[in-house]
């Protein structure tokens, strides 16, 4: 048996990979080795070369980030250090069509999308399960913070929160499916950030003093509407992104707002209003181009729908439970009523209600620690 | 595990003879060939020795050959080196859609310096129309390159004709012949060829060498500048061992030429047959008649080229697809799509290329993972329809191909 593991450069899937290669000796054997390296290459960061500062033709660098040179050479050096053997698969095209477009139409259409949880689903556990089963290897590794277990009664596969809850990235991992949860390990899903840390120490991992990085990967500046108007530009297209009202939530005009892919819920900066009390962006209305703007206690909300649930708990449509929920990356999940329903939606109440409450990002519905299902936020209800 | 190496193209081991000729030259007679003293004069003794046997190869004069780096050096020489020294106020370069980087990515680098280039279309058969050469010749035009064997499909180019062209138009004629020489006979006069590039390391010599012919009387401005060596048409302290090493791949080369030709291309074309008759919906890509002995490039239908090379390096198998970028992933073949297959079917293309050192054995253990191989590829494929290809029978691949 092979396992691919998904080396990013990073410390976190290096230290997988460590600890796979540590578990599962090849010396020996004649068959292929137990545990081969794989970088997945997503994005060319030399395609939008003025994002990078760079003109064009100039070989920018985006140093330290996702799929750049540098991180595909710490990668492969890790793997050389581990005497794995070690290759770059390019998937660029797949990464385009079913991350990089829903994230630029998701966002032209007012939301504040999350591509990471897409990337997951479309790509890491689509894409590089079907490569690396076709080359061989039947259970490929990420350097995930999260924890999968079989359950024996049912035969099913849970999936839970990793022990370190600064590092858990169990909200991402939400649309994985019992297909590729089967077929999936996370070596690091016990461990905390600081111990991971501290093993790619001990084991002289040439990448152990790397920084984390944090940026959506293949927006290297953090800067979505730079990338947005870029990558539009590269399509020979313009952002038709044009000034409209900025009103109140009881529909007084405050004045004018500077194109909807400007604002995101939540936000309190950047509105040029001068008023007395703070102003926040309450909601975007994409059917009449308004920016809707108020206090922020009018920023809380409690009840939201849910679509395209991924359930890895199956709960039928109709019943309702008690759980967590988690609506953004860094959000505590916060008490709720998940009610089911059909056509893969549901309806979530909060206990208490949450503050910016974002369709476009995701909402992951928690048991204790363990994921039972989650979503895309269709639409916040008052 | 047993290793088979099939991607001599790419590069090829240094023959074990190369290897003793080159090793007194490391650690004794390490000399400078520019010195005056006993040590230089063994160091120079061995660079004419080197060059009389590259010129030998190349049925040229040894002065007119001058060493480089390597093929790339050697292409970048020749198209900056005769566009910069040609005094017409406008110039223009003729080259074709299907050459190595070392030359394409030149003549884009000449673009940006206001010269105009002419990229001439390469149909499917992977072979050059020495008719549509001759049409893009305008009163401007300086050079004409077009290589002599393509690395991905190993089709060999008429570089007869278009040197007849070349010479009728009185027009500079530089060829890359990177991928042939050692493999089939170079002869510059019977090319018609001013300007020739090689590398060592494609013909079991070591890498970091190389040559570039320069037919007498032919004037190119330096790439580089420094001192005088190589009659001051490229400066740096000659890599000795490597002139050497050259030298003598190129005189195994020329002595074994016939019967390896003979040799591996019997190897070659069971492989070939073999993988046709083994695998339904593959089919070789380019022209059959007109290729190297060493080369076959094959398309396997509902197979992503990347993952088989994985695949097979996995079973201990190297072979290729496309040309490796610099973060190691893999882009579609600008060979493949030049000649009009499109980017799924360029993906789906491998090479095989074979040297001195494959057996019987090689192409025996290459057939037996292969068709296994490939079976795992499609069947994990989401576009392979199983049923429909079970029904084929094995010839019916060409057709049903063609009706994609």
């Amino acid at each position: 048996m092979t396992i691919a593991v998904a080396m990013s450069g990073g410390v976190d899937s290096s230290v997988a990979a460590a600890l796979l290669a540590e578990n599962n000796p090849s010396a020996g054997s004649n068959g292929p080795p137990a545990v081969i390296g794989m970088t997945m290459q997503l994005w060319n960061q030399r395609r939008l070369p003025l994002l990078l500062g760079a003109e064009e033709g100039e070989s920018g660098r985006a140093s330290g980030r996702c799929c750049s040179l540098d991180d595909v050479y710490d990668a492969r050096a890790v793997a050389g250090f581990l005497g794995l053997p070690y290759y770059v698969v390019n998937f660029e095209d797949d990464f385009e069509q079913g991350v990089v477009r829903p994230f630029v139409e998701s966002y032209l259409a007012g939301e504040t999308p999350i591509p990471c949880s897409l990337c997951n689903t479309e790509i890491k556990f689509a894409r590089f399960i079907e490569t690396a089963r076709q080359v061989g290897a039947d259970t490929v590794a990420t350097g995930h913070y999260a924890r999968v277990r079989k359950d024996p009664d049912s035969g099913r596969y849970r999936l839970f929160a990793g022990r370190d809850p600064s590092k858990d990235q169990s909200y991402f991992l939400f649309g994985l499916t019992q297909e590729q949860l089967a077929r999936t390990l996370f070596p690091l899903g016990e461990f905390t950030k600081e111990i991971v840390r501290g093993m790619a120490r001990a084991k002289n991992l040439p990448v152990a003093e790397k920084p984390d990085s944090q940026e959506i990967c293949f927006v290297p500046t953090g800067n979505y509407r730079q990338f947005i108007d870029a990558y539009l530009n590269e399509q020979g297209k313009t952002l038709e992104d044009t000034g409209g009202q900025l009103v109140t939530t009881d529909g007084r005009v405050l004045g004018r707002h500077a194109g909807l892919g400007n604002y995101t819920v939540g936000q309190r900066k950047g509105l040029g209003i001068a008023t007395g009390t703070p102003l926040y962006v309450i909601g975007l209305d994409t059917i009449r181009n308004r920016v809707v703007v108020g206090s922020n206690q009018e920023l809380l909300k409690g009840r939201l729908l849910v679509r395209e649930i991924n359930w890895i708990r199956p709960v039928r449509a109709g019943e309702s439970f008690e759980a967590s929920v988690k609506i953004r990356n860094k959000h505590l999940p916060a008490a709720a009523r998940v009610e089911a329903r059909a056509d893969g939606e549901a309806f979530v109440e909060f206990a208490s209600p949450q503050r910016a409450i974002t369709p476009g990002q995701a909402a992951v519905f928690y048991d204790g620690d363990e994921v039972v299902a989650g979503g895309w936020i269709s639409s916040v209800l008052d | 595990m047993r290793r088979v190496y099939l991607d001599n193209n790419a590069t090829t081991p240094v023959a074990p003879a190369v290897f003793e000729a080159m090793k007194p030259y490391f650690l004794e007679d390490f000399g400078n060939a520019s010195s005056i003293h006993w040590y230089g004069q063994r160091a120079k003794a061995a660079i004419e020795w080197g060059r009389e046997r590259i010129a030998r190869l190349l049925n040229a004069r040894p002065n007119e050959i001058v060493f480089t780096s390597g093929g790339t050096e050697s292409d970048n020489a020749a198209l900056f080196g005769m566009v910069e020294a040609s005094r017409s106020e406008k110039k223009h370069l003729i080259t074709t859609t299907i050459e190595h980087h070392a030359v394409l990515h030149t003549a884009k680098a000449l673009e940006k310096r206001g010269v105009r280039v002419t990229y001439v279309p390469v149909g499917p058969s992977g072979v050059v129309d020495p008719a549509a050469v001759e049409k893009a010749i305008g009163p401007d035009t300086v050079l004409i390159s077009v290589m002599h064997a393509n690395n991905e499909l190993g089709t060999i180019q008429p570089l007869e004709e278009i040197g007849r062209i070349a010479r009728e138009h009185d027009i500079y004629f530089h060829t890359d012949a990177v991928q042939s020489v050692g493999k089939i006979p170079v002869d510059v006069e019977g090319l018609g060829v001013d300007l020739l590039s090689l590398s060592a390391h494609k013909l079991h010599g070591p890498k970091g060498a190389g040559a570039l012919y320069i037919r007498r009387g032919t004037v190119l401005r330096p790439l580089l500048y420094g001192g005088h060596h190589e009659r001051d048409r490229r400066p740096g302290t000659e890599n000795v061992s490597g002139i050497v090493g050259l030298g003598k791949a190129a005189e195994l080369a020329g002595e074994h030429l016939a019967e390896e030709i003979e040799r591996v291309g019997a190897l070659r074309d069971r492989l070939e047959d073999g993988i046709l008759a083994s695998v339904p919906l593959a089919a070789v890509v380019g022209d059959k008649s007109r290729r190297l002995p060493t080369t076959t490039n094959i398309s396997f239908d509902y197979i992503e080229g990347e993952g088989f090379v994985i695949a097979m390096d996995l079973r201990g198998v190297a072979c290729s697809t496309g040309a490796a970028c610099s973060s190691g992933s893999l882009e579609p073949s600008h060979v493949l799509t030049a000649i009009g297959r499109s980017r799924e079917q360029a993906r789906s293309s491998i090479r095989f290329s074979l040297g001195h050192f494959n057996t019987p054995q090689d192409i025996d253990d290459t057939l037996e993972v292969l068709p296994r191989v490939v079976e795992q590829l499609r069947s994990l494929s989401p576009h392979y329809k199983k049923d429909a290809v079970s029904a084929q029978p094995a010839g019916a691949n060409v057709k049903a191909l063609a009706e994609r």
